[in-house]
């Protein structure tokens, strides 16, 4: 293996360690996402008999939410590792090895998409464990731990791209309640063609966070949508080309050294 | 000899650092330090100690000056210098999640130790900083002194030449100091690792330097081995202990005709003029009834040093420093 490789590797591993050791980073992301979806799908069954609706079970339409939610807590996590190790001087002894800056992206990056990739196939086994039918089958199931591996790449970066710009764990946390006003105004409880406030269809129909759980869900109740699927993908990748052009920026900048 | 020079010493000439909106942190200071060398680095907050690890270190580049390290430029070739150094910063940058076998794993990786020498380089490390019975606990659990050997430990990881320690015992208790200075002591005896140490703290440098440059504002006052610098200052100070303050200043006066008066808030202090002892002041003291709690007779030290070049106590300059550094922060 190459040495850049192996340095991945390790920063990798280390991503994925420390993580492992922190119930509090591990525990919320998998739990209160699904909590939300179960008690939305406790009140809100009713909405299944709107004539238009897309499915019977409100429960397989809720599901593709904590598939971005989680995305979104692993982003405020991984962000506030990041900054915390700006914080204390970590970047600094990475600094003073002979790793590289994009390799320490790369495997910063690797760790969480680990991660992500654990929580969606989590929030899949819930999800058939309540016997919800995944429409677009095993191929499907496949197609949704990779969206999840791309969406937790994408988040991360962001989250990454904030923590070496600011260095600072709370600027992060402070963005988290920014972050989930997209996903609140999205179709993530109604499909957006059955949102009656004109305002709020709207502003669901701009946001890209409605095509990315729009992608999951039609793999979940629809089978194979091609319009969801390069909708969703479309907008995870530009999220994610976006993010890590600006966080390997930023890490640049935070690592200078001559 | 030349080659080796270039290779495991320091050179430093003319080094300016300036930070944006700020004084000059390093203002034009001149270091060679010789391999194998033990060089203490000692000042007080904020004279300019740690802004010149970090250039001798590439984590800064330099606004003005050169600085060659193990014979390479600190602003042309950081990568190969990066590769030659161990450096142990200020603050003991650890993850408080990992163990110290985690970070020596993570670190020796990342130095590019070959894989079959990661795990025993590993353990001879934690021998030999003497964490064997916690190497495997998380360091969130690991007192100061536990962490200051860990970040030794790191340093160490690729059995770099010159050695980089910035105050590596601050804020340590005793025992971990000394453990500390046995360590670096080895390392140069057993290695001939070149250490480039700063510190606060005049008996680490009187003790484990075998040269100290003092700073101050960012400029060298002094320079030499401690047996140099305290016999430039060459005679002794006496110190007498009032029994009240009322007496203070008959005291004073009484002493002045022996020598020249020092800054003391805890006593009263004279530099002894040449040819006295502590047996003259005693005589003089009981025939004239001069009423002392205690008389004390100092050898010259590296803060009297500090005193004759600045005109303060070490103590006091980073009383000084932690003033304007909280001036500064209220603004």
């Amino acid at each position: 293996m190459s040495t850049t490789m192996t340095q991945v590797g390790a920063i990798a591993r280390r991503s994925v360690v420390r993580t492992s050791r922190q119930p509090a980073s591990i525990i919320p992301p998998l739990i209160f996402p699904i909590a939300l979806m179960l008690v939305n799908a406790g009140g809100l069954r009713s909405s299944t008999e709107l004539p238009g609706f897309p499915t019977d079970s409100f429960l397989a339409f809720a599901l593709a939410v904590p598939f971005i939610q989680g995305a979104l807590f692993s982003t405020m996590n991984a962000g506030t590792d990041i900054a915390r190790d700006v914080q204390t001087g970590f970047v600094n002894r990475l600094s003073l090895t002979a790793l590289r800056d994009w390799p320490l992206l790369t495997g910063q990056l690797a760790g969480i998409v680990v991660l992500g990739v654990v929580q969606v196939l989590f929030y899949i086994v819930v999800g058939l464990v309540a016997g919800v039918r995944f429409e677009s089958g095993p191929a499907g199931i496949a197609v949704l731990l990779f969206y999840g591996a791309l969406v937790a790449l994408s988040f991360g970066a962001l989250g990454a791209w904030l923590a070496y710009r600011t260095g600072s764990g709370e600027t992060i946390q402070a963005l988290f309640p920014v972050l989930f006003v997209f996903l609140f105004i999205s179709s993530m409880n109604t499909p957006r063609n059955l949102i009656g406030v004109d305002w709020f269809r709207i502003a669901a129909t701009l946001n890209p966070v409605s095509y990315m759980i729009e992608c999951v869900r039609s793999l979940i109740i629809t089978g194979w949508d091609w319009q969801a699927l390069a909708l969703g993908f479309g907008f995870v990748i530009i999220l994610g080309l976006v993010s890590l052009r600006l966080a390997s920026g930023a890490l640049r900048s935070r690592m200078a050294r001559t | 000899m030349a080659n080796e020079k270039a290779q495991n010493g320091i050179e430093v000439r003319g080094l300016v650092r300036e930070y944006k909106k700020g004084p000059r942190a390093v203002d034009g200071i001149d270091i060679v330090v010789e391999p194998g060398e033990i060089y203490g680095f000692l000042g007080p907050n904020g004279a300019g100690k740690s802004t010149t690890v970090h250039v001798l270190t590439t984590l800064l580049p330099p606004t003005a000056g050169t600085a060659l390290v193990g014979g390479y430029d600190v602003v042309k070739d950081g990568p190969k210098i990066r590769g030659l150094i161990g450096v142990a910063l200020q603050e003991a940058a650890l993850d408080p999640l990992l163990t110290a076998r985690d970070h020596l794993r993570l670190q020796s990786t990342l130095q590019s130790v070959p894989k079959a020498e990661r795990e025993p380089r590993a353990d001879e490390l934690i021998h030999r900083v003497g964490l064997v019975d916690a190497a495997d606990r998380k360091v969130s659990g690991y007192s100061g002194g536990m962490k200051r050997r860990l970040d030794l430990a790191l340093a160490l990881v690729h059995s770099p030449r010159i050695l980089f320690l910035d105050e590596p015992t601050t804020g340590l208790d005793p025992q971990s100091r000394t453990d500390i200075w046995n360590e670096v002591a080895l390392m140069r005896r057993e290695a001939g690792v070149t250490v480039f140490l700063t510190t606060q703290y005049l008996e680490e440098a009187d003790v484990l330097a075998d040269r100290v440059g003092i700073i101050d504002q960012g400029k060298i006052v002094a320079e030499g081995t401690p047996a140099e610098l305290k016999a430039e200052i060459g005679r002794p100070s006496i110190h007498a202990i009032p029994r009240t303050e009322d007496d203070r200043p008959k005291i004073a006066a009484f002493l002045a005709q022996f020598g020249e008066p020092l800054a003391s808030t805890r006593d009263v202090a004279v530099r002894l003029n040449d040819g006295l002892g502590l047996t003259d002041i005693v005589r003089a003291v009981d025939a004239n009834g001069v009423d002392i709690a205690d008389l004390e007779l100092h050898a010259p030290t590296l803060d009297d040093v500090f005193l004759a070049k600045t005109g303060r106590t070490l103590e006091g300059a980073a009383e000084e420093a932690e003033t304007a550094g909280q001036e500064k922060r209220s603004r």
